[in-house]
């Protein structure tokens, strides 16, 4: 009770998660805070084979936002189970390990290593704008992503959680779709496609031309779909998008979120997340709320 | 917070914010300053210009909004500095060479006043070159043997590595690398302090991910130091 939440039936002793890409495998943040105060850390985003990202500039400023195009630096599946798993798996926290792909194949083999191994939530990323195959794609139309849901599913023995892009065509559709396939709950935002030009140069910023737009700039945008969403389905829905205080993170529970991730704001203080678990604390208490689930979907 | 001591304004776009923390900088290593609270978004990578335990001083060149308002603090106002990141320069000895270019001096400071006094028979000769407008000459002067100033052209030009036991740099990339050339035909070794774009300092952006000959390396942890063959 209290800030303490069952997702999908992982019980998180607080709903804040830090967002994957945001916090590594968590290594990095251990000596700036306990990392077993967090609901759940989210992995980096991790592909079969390992992957160097994208070269020419990864990340770009906009106001109040942050456009990265890092292009999935990961280790692999097989260099995460080898050499993170464990790490992770020695904390007290929900582990969430997101998993994104270029192809179907790419995820079944990828879900097949990771069936064998210990883990609380396999986040399925059918959402990253940053990739030039597969990625975001597979999340943009909601047949494909039906199709792509349905066919993991069949093989995938944890508990699955499908992070949605913004870009979606019908992001509702899209939600209800990986419900019906047998999602156990949805994620999302994931960053939104933009586009910024070097005006001296006269080209654009990224290699790739676009990159995905994350903080506060997305969050009123997020807050919306996440509404839309958590009133359309059944299971439980992470919120993500911009939130960097106690208060962005209420908005996305009375949204209608069981859990919320915190991304871009981790970068500014490392330890964001406690004083956002810490405000959410004190909100309840204050409130005279004694389960959180009281203030979820109340708008 | 930690207090602003001093901003001082150095040249048109070069100031040196000294700052009240208690720290165990070392040189070679950085900051994410800000001194506002939630915009612009992220905080901003500078350089330990110098630093004693009771207080840190930046060198930094005003190019856009953060740094435009870490120009406007004055005596007094709070600023964030975060922790102190980052690798170091190595505490080499000998005939010492260090060159910078432009805002890349800033490191080259303390790196000349801690191997000197590491090692007072080490003697550091400062290669500074600037595209305008020279900075604190005498400062730099005061800290190393021998200082050679370079306004427009290429500090480049201005060394030979040959007789060196070792150089240190820091500056715009293309310098970097010209000097890289010639140190390694002279077979001088050389350590290079990358400037990167970093979202978090940290380590767990990956916006400074740059790849070695070790792999992919963070800049922000793994650096920003790296032995120059490493990465050229």
């Amino acid at each position: 009770m209290g800030p303490a939440v069952d997702f999908a039936g992982v019980t998180m002793k607080n709903p804040v998660v830090l967002a994957s890409g945001t916090c590594g495998f968590g290594r990095e943040l251990q000596g700036y805070f306990d990392l077993s105060r967090l609901g759940g850390i989210a992995s980096k985003g991790l592909t079969l084979n390992e992957r160097k990202g994208n070269e020419g500039i990864r990340a770009w400023e906009t106001p109040s936002g942050l456009m990265n195009s890092i292009g999935l630096e990961n280790p692999g599946v097989r260099g995460f189970i080898e050499k993170e798993l464990d790490w992770i798996n020695g904390h007290d926290v929900a582990n969430i390990v997101n998993l994104g792909g270029h192809s179907i194949e790419d995820y079944l083999e990828g879900i097949a290593l990771l069936n064998d191994v210990e883990l609380d939530l396999l986040e399925l990323n059918i959402s990253c704008p940053n990739v030039k195959q597969g990625g975001m794609n597979f999340g943009i139309r909601t047949d494909t992503a039906r199709d792509v849901v349905r066919t993991l599913r069949g093989i995938c023995r944890h508990k699955l959680v499908v992070k949605l892009s913004p870009n979606a065509e019908d992001v509702v559709a899209l939600a209800r779709a990986c419900e019906e396939e047998g999602a156990d709950g949805l994620s999302l935002t994931n960053t939104y496609l933009g586009m910024a030009i070097d005006i001296e140069r006269r080209r654009p910023v990224f290699d790739n031309v676009y990159a995905g737009l994350s903080g506060p700039a997305i969050r009123p945008i997020s807050l919306r779909m996440v509404h839309q969403v958590a009133h359309a389905v059944k299971i439980p829905v992470m919120g993500i998008g911009g939130i960097a205080t106690w208060r962005d993170a209420v908005e996305f529970i009375m949204a209608g979120a069981t859990a919320v991730q915190i991304g871009a704001a981790t970068f500014v203080k490392p330890d964001l997340a406690l004083d956002v678990i810490d405000g959410i604390a004190a909100f309840l208490d204050a409130q005279g709320i004694s389960d959180i689930a009281e203030i979820r979907g109340i708008v | 917070m930690p207090k602003v001591i001093s901003n001082e304004r150095i040249s048109r776009d070069f100031w040196v914010m000294r700052v009240a923390q208690p720290n165990e900088a070392r040189m070679g290593q950085f900051c994410m300053l800000r001194s506002w609270d939630r915009y612009p978004l992220l905080s901003r990578p500078v350089s330990v210009f110098d630093a004693d335990p009771g207080t840190l001083s930046f060198l930094y060149k005003v190019i856009g909004e953060g740094t435009a308002l870490l120009s406007r603090c004055r005596e007094g106002d709070a600023v964030t500095t975060g922790r102190v990141l980052g690798n170091t320069f190595p505490l080499v000895s000998g005939r010492i060479a260090m060159v910078g270019g432009g805002v890349g001096i800033a490191p080259l400071y303390l790196a000349a006043k801690t191997l000197k006094a590491h090692d007072p028979a080490t003697t550091v000769d400062l290669y500074l070159g600037f595209s305008d407008e020279a900075l604190l000459v005498e400062e730099y002067a005061a800290v190393g043997d021998r200082t050679t100033v370079k306004v427009g052209g290429f500090i480049t030009d201005a060394i030979d590595p040959e007789g060196y036991d070792c150089v240190l740099t820091c500056g715009p990339e293309i310098m970097m690398r010209v000097l890289y050339e010639k140190c390694r035909a002279s077979g001088t070794k050389l350590y290079a302090s990358l400037e990167k774009r970093m979202a978090c300092g940290f380590g767990v952006c990956l916006a400074c991910s740059c790849g070695t000959t070790a792999g992919r390396r963070k800049v922000c942890t793994d650096g920003p130091v790296f032995p120059a063959e490493e990465v050229f």
